[in-house]
């Protein structure tokens, strides 16, 4: 009890300097916390992927098209269960500032193929009976406070001209991993568009997507797709949908253990000044440290002494990163909204903010407790004066 | 048959090594101390009255010799026994006071007694016994910021008496003093003496500090004269 209170007292003796220590364990755990969840989250697409999805494209490059006549041979495919089609419209709301995903999609089998695009049955069969119509996620309709019956008009960039779709439908995700900003019209609608400007660009997709009866058929049914196509005009490269994420994610691979080093780095400059402030610290205590062994208390003592002192400022730090960790994810959630689905930091990451600041306490308070407890008692008195 | 000394000390050496320089600081000191002896150490700066305190006080390690107190060999004593040997036989009063800031006058008159078993309501009684008997009841919730030099040494006084140790150790406790406070310490570390039975050993160079022990002694050239 004593030496609780103890502790507390000296933490109060420097208050600017516990202060500043305690701010900086916050701020290097908040960074560490917020960088670690930005890398999760960019693994996190791969995660949400389906497995019994398959994706296929044109074997040279994303940006080749393969025919829409490969949807009735793909069907044949053993093991294959539904397949839907669509290509990237690339198109622009406003300006580029303003970016968000949409797609021209053969519509019914396309939002069979994603139950976790939640869309109310009235305004479904809205979607699917009109042409000219499009879905929205239910955060990009909040964004630009669309309504059902709006009217949205996208600048085409892949397809120029401008766009205009009316909005059918608001869909909501299953949970909170689905992207709610993306935009779906009817792949026809564009097709019909394409025919009469630029005949020669008609009847043509940029993907497949192939849900298979099991996960277990996968392989083979990528396997079996490809060979179909062996020595075509537009060889086709069939993967996992978890696979094909992972090729965005792995460019950017070099960038995100980036990032973890240098999360890593804010934990441990935060070490080496949290390490020179309690050294100072018990050093200018020395003398009362070598008063305290006169009167008869021993090295475990004075080391709990320093040691909780240390241990405490870090672990205030922790807590206060903590608490700080939540409003600044829900910034970070409005504010990047467009990359990231949503921004939400795990409880592990919590745990791991606190096992931080709790290194960073031990680290930091060995060398003083090493220090102020061995202190040879004669010498520690020579200090006072 | 009188009562054996508290303090016996034979061919008592101590030295100190700096880098390959070795300075002899005791040599060979043989001296008893009688219970209830008012004992002014004197010499010069330099002479070693410190390092004789602490070797008596248990704070330090002789190079050879004997120290016994009260029929307990301390030189034999490893370093968390001379600590309990310490918390129950010694009290310590220093120049400087050696006062912990953060804590109260309270507080710090109670910190020797946390090393004991003495329950909550009991501290409290022994420590405003010896506050009461250093004159300080009122001033128990100063920090020593608050406290004047002389006040603040007598807080270190009580803390010294409250485990009621047979011993007290004193360097230069008036070193840092003005003359009425000096007067005052004194006048207090005279009655613990005469009133309460405790042997005190202070070392000084302040004549006027030794005209009120009962004995003084010199200590000159590592020797006691
Ligand atoms: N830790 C130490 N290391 C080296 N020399 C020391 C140390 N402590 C004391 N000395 C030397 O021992 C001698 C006696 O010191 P001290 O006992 O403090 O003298 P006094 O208290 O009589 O002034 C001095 O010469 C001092 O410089
Ligand atoms: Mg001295």
């Amino acid at each position: 009890m004593f030496f609780l209170k103890f502790v507390i007292k000296n933490i109060f003796r420097h208050r600017l300097r516990s202060i500043l220590t305690i701010v900086g364990v916050a701020v290097a755990v908040l960074a560490y916390g917020l960088l670690r969840t930005l890398v999760g989250l960019w693994y996190a697409g791969v995660d949400r992927a389906s497995d019994t999805r398959l994706i296929t494209r044109n074997s040279i490059s994303l940006i080749f098209p393969l025919p829409v006549s490969y949807l009735e041979r793909i069907r044949g495919v053993p093991g294959v269960k539904k397949v839907a089609y669509g290509s990237w419209f690339g198109g622009i709301y406003i300006d580029e500032k303003h970016f968000f995903a949409n797609y021209a999609v053969e519509p019914k089998s396309y939002l069979e193929l994603y139950p976790e695009f939640v869309l109310p049955e009235k305004e479904k069969s809205a979607f699917l009976m009109d042409r000219k119509a499009c879905i929205v996620g239910n955060r990009l309709a909040k964004t630009y406070g669309w309504k059902i019956g709006d009217l949205v008009t996208l600048k085409g960039t892949i397809y120029p001209g401008q766009w205009e779709f009316v909005v059918r439908g608001i869909y909501h995700g299953a949970d909170r991993t689905t992207e709610e900003r993306v935009l779906l019209f009817h792949w026809d609608y564009l097709n019909e568009a394409v025919r009469q400007t630029a005949a020669g660009r008609a009847d043509q997709v940029g993907f497949y997507i192939i849900g298979v009866t099991s996960p277990a058929v996968a392989p083979d049914v990528a396997v079996a797709v490809d060979a179909l196509f062996k020595n075509s005009l537009a060889e086709t490269l069939t993967e996992t949908e978890r696979a094909f994420n992972l090729g965005f994610v792995s460019m950017t691979e070099a960038i995100m253990v980036a990032i973890q080093i240098v999360s890593y780095m804010v934990i441990a400059i935060i070490m080496v000044v949290a390490a020179n402030t309690m050294a100072m610290t018990a050093r200018e205590r020395l003398g009362e440290y070598a008063t305290m062994k006169t009167l008869g208390f021993t090295a475990p003592h004075i080391g709990g002494i320093i040691f909780g002192e240390s241990v405490a400022i870090s672990l205030a730090g922790g807590i206060l990163g903590v608490v700080l960790t939540f409003p600044a994810a829900h910034w970070i959630e409005v504010e990047l909204a467009q990359y990231f689905p949503f921004f939400s930091v795990s409880r592990e990451t919590i745990l791991l903010e606190m096992l931080a600041a709790l290194t960073v306490g031990v680290v930091s308070g060995i060398f003083p407790t090493w220090r102020g407890s061995t202190i040879r008692i004669a010498a520690g008195l020579k200090r006072i004066g | 048959m009188t009562e054996p000394p508290i303090v016996e000390i034979r061919n008592l050496s101590k030295s100190y090594r700096r880098g390959s320089q070795i300075i002899p600081v005791l040599s060979g000191i043989s001296f008893d101390i009688a219970r209830g002896e008012f004992l002014a150490l004197m010499g010069p700066s330099g002479s070693g009255k410190s390092t004789l305190l602490n070797l008596i006080a248990g704070i330090d390690f002789a190079d050879t010799g004997s120290i016994q107190i009260a029929g307990v060999e301390i030189t034999g004593l490893s370093e968390t026994e001379l600590a309990h040997w310490r918390a129950g036989n010694v009290g310590f009063i220093f120049q400087f006071y050696n006062l912990i800031p953060v804590l109260t006058a309270f507080e710090n008159v109670e910190l020797p007694l946390l090393l004991t078993h003495l329950t909550r309501k009991e501290r409290r009684e022994h420590v405003e016994a010896v506050l009461s008997v250093v004159g300080l009841t009122d001033r128990m919730d100063h920090y020593p910021a608050q406290l004047s030099g002389g006040q603040q040494q007598r807080v270190a006084i009580a803390r010294a008496i409250v485990t009621d140790p047979e011993i007290l150790v004193a360097d230069e406790p008036t070193g840092d003093l003005d003359r009425a406070s000096a007067e005052e310490i004194l006048s207090l570390m005279d009655r613990l003496v005469t009133e309460f039975g405790k042997t005190v050993i202070m070392v000084t160079h302040d004549p006027r500090a030794a005209e009120k022990a009962h004995l003084v002694r010199h200590l000159e050239k590592g020797e006691l004269q």
